[in-house]
């Protein structure tokens, strides 16, 4: 039963067994959050911090290793990056609704500053 | 041939379990079914089986270790009572939405407080919406019998549900009286072996057991759980009837004793059910037309049959061994008068709680209900609805 899928009761497997494991990315859980984190690059020293704390592992990686952003389809908006984030200015929670409204420019120069 | 032997029924169900010899127990000690535990162990330092013996810290943890064993693909087993179910309940639930058919023995017991470790049915009571089957057996012999017939049940491929097998603590658990012991080939042939729908250790394919079930999930999978659930009547029927032409021993889902054309009948579950018999002999001595239905399986609950075997019957009174606080009327009562309902000529129904943590009830008792029933049949006046059998102080609720 793939997710998504509406299944009738008697579609079920015994015990609501589970036939394809790792099923869970097609479950989009990004848009649980209130908020969420903005990322600025320049003042990111590439700890992993975020990475290593994230529940949702939600915290992308290039091939280098290093942070390559936030995964929105499965970041829950926790805010545990942020409190672990060592730099002051890499890692920040925003309103959705904020960027919705004003637009991610503004929102990333009002919480970042400069730029 | 059996073997005709003197022994209790905690020891009645060990041999059955050595019998068996499942592939993984996981238990904590609890009284009154401590002894079994304890013999299994001795049979496995004995080399009599070859079952891993998990020893947890408590019973919570017993059936959490019980579910990721069956789950894994092993026959499993456990054995508890009282605080031990109580205590296990969280996972007794999981254990049946996994459809685990996992066999639980329980020396049926009261619950704290008071503190009390003597036989009544609050313990399994408590469990008895959890979607497992409920067989609850008079003695020895149907403890022992109902132990093997319930792994045939439970891991039958469209039942896949698990069983308590209940005896009530120190009546049947400690009582010693002589019954009649298969020969381990016998017993080991008529369960077979065990083939798991979907063992997690099979790892060429690859399943997930509990899974996360959403708003938009769940309601089906309670159904599809129901439905498994509601295959095992006539499985324990056609069980109890092979067990018969094994070993000529016959079940079924009751025991309808000299019910055919009685007037007055106690429903009841366990040994009592021993003595109340006795009573009814007496009574049809005498020329009084009393019966009694000795309720097998509680779960799934036998409605339509219960309609036909007390049908015709004019007063019944249920006999609970618990208080099922606050509702109206106890579970026996309950079930029992809502099946009735439907019947036209539909009998009256009065109920009785006895034998709380061990209370005594002896025949005198019984008689003094059939002596109520005949009354009301009598007078068509019912009085009371509910009373209390051998309690100091009158109820007038
Ligand atoms: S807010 Fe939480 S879920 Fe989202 S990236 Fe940060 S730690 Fe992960
Ligand atoms: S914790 Fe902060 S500084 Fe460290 S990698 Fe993540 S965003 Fe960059």
């Amino acid at each position: 039963m793939k997710i998504g899928e509406k299944a009738k009761w008697d579609e079920l497997l015994t015990g609501g067994v589970i036939e394809d494991p790792g099923n869970s990315v097609n479950y989009k859980t990004g848009s649980w959050g209130i908020e969420k984190p903005i990322w600025n690059k320049d003042a990111c020293i590439n700890c992993m911090f975020c990475w290593v704390y994230c529940p949702d592992s939600a915290i992308k990686v290039d091939k280098d290793g290093n942070m390559a952003g936030i995964d929105c389809d499965f970041c829950k908006g926790c805010g545990l990056c942020v409190k672990e984030c060592p730099k002051p200015n890499a890692l920040a929670m925003v309103l959705k609704a904020d960027i919705e409204k004003k637009g991610m420019d503004v929102v990333f120069k009002e919480t970042f500053g400069g730029k | 041939m059996g073997k005709k032997v003197a022994l209790m029924g905690n020891t009645a169900t060990a041999h059955a379990i050595r019998q068996i010899n499942p592939d993984v127990i996981a238990a904590y000690p609890i009284t009154p079914s401590s002894d079994i535990p304890m013999a299994v162990a001795s049979f496995i330092a004995d080399g009599l089986m070859d079952t891993e013996l998990v020893t947890v810290e408590s019973e919570h943890s017993a059936m959490s270790a019980c579910v990721g064993a069956s789950a894994a693909g092993g026959r499993v087993m456990t054995i508890t009572a009282a605080q031990g179910l109580a205590l296990m309940s969280e996972i007794v639930y999981i254990a049946s939405s996994l459809r685990l058919p996992i066999v639980t023995i329980i020396a049926a017991r009261a619950l704290s407080s008071p503190l009390n470790i003597h036989g009544d049915h609050s313990d399994v009571m408590e469990v008895r919406d959890a979607g497992w089957i409920q067989l609850f057996c008079e003695d020895s012999q149907e403890i022992y019998d109902s132990t093997i017939q319930a792994i045939k049940i439970s891991e039958n491929k469209n039942v896949l549900t698990p069983v308590m097998v209940i005896m009530d603590g120190f009546n049947t658990s400690h009582s010693v009286e002589i019954w009649e012991m298969e020969e381990d080939k016998r017993v080991k042939e008529f369960i077979g072996e065990y083939t798991p729908k979907y063992p997690l250790l099979d790892v060429s394919r690859k399943i997930t057991y509990g899974a996360w079930a959403p708003p938009a999930e769940y309601s089906e999978h309670k159904v599809s759980q129901l439905h498994g659930l509601l295959q095992s009547p006539s499985m324990v029927k056609k069980v109890g009837e092979d067990f018969g032409k094994a070993f000529g021993r016959n079940y079924g889902i009751f025991e309808a004793y000299k019910l055919d054309d009685a007037d007055y009948a106690i429903v009841i579950m366990g040994s009592a059910a021993g003595t109340a018999k006795d009573v009814v002999d007496a009574l049809r001595e005498n020329g009084v037309k009393a019966g009694l239905l000795k309720m097998r399986m509680f779960r799934p609950f036998p409605a339509d049959e219960v309609k036909e075997a007390l049908g015709n019957v004019k007063v019944v009174a249920t006999l609970d061994r618990v208080i099922s606080a606050g509702a109206y009327g106890s579970p026996l009562f309950n079930e029992i008068r809502s099946a009735l309902y439907d019947v036209p000529q539909r009998p009256i129904v009065i109920d009785y709680i006895y034998g709380l943590g061990g209370r005594d009830t002896q025949p005198k008792h019984f008689k003094a209900v059939y002596e109520n029933l005949k009354k009301i049949a009598k007078t068509g006046k019912v009085g009371k609805i509910l009373d209390f059998i051998n309690i100091r102080g009158k109820w007038e609720e």
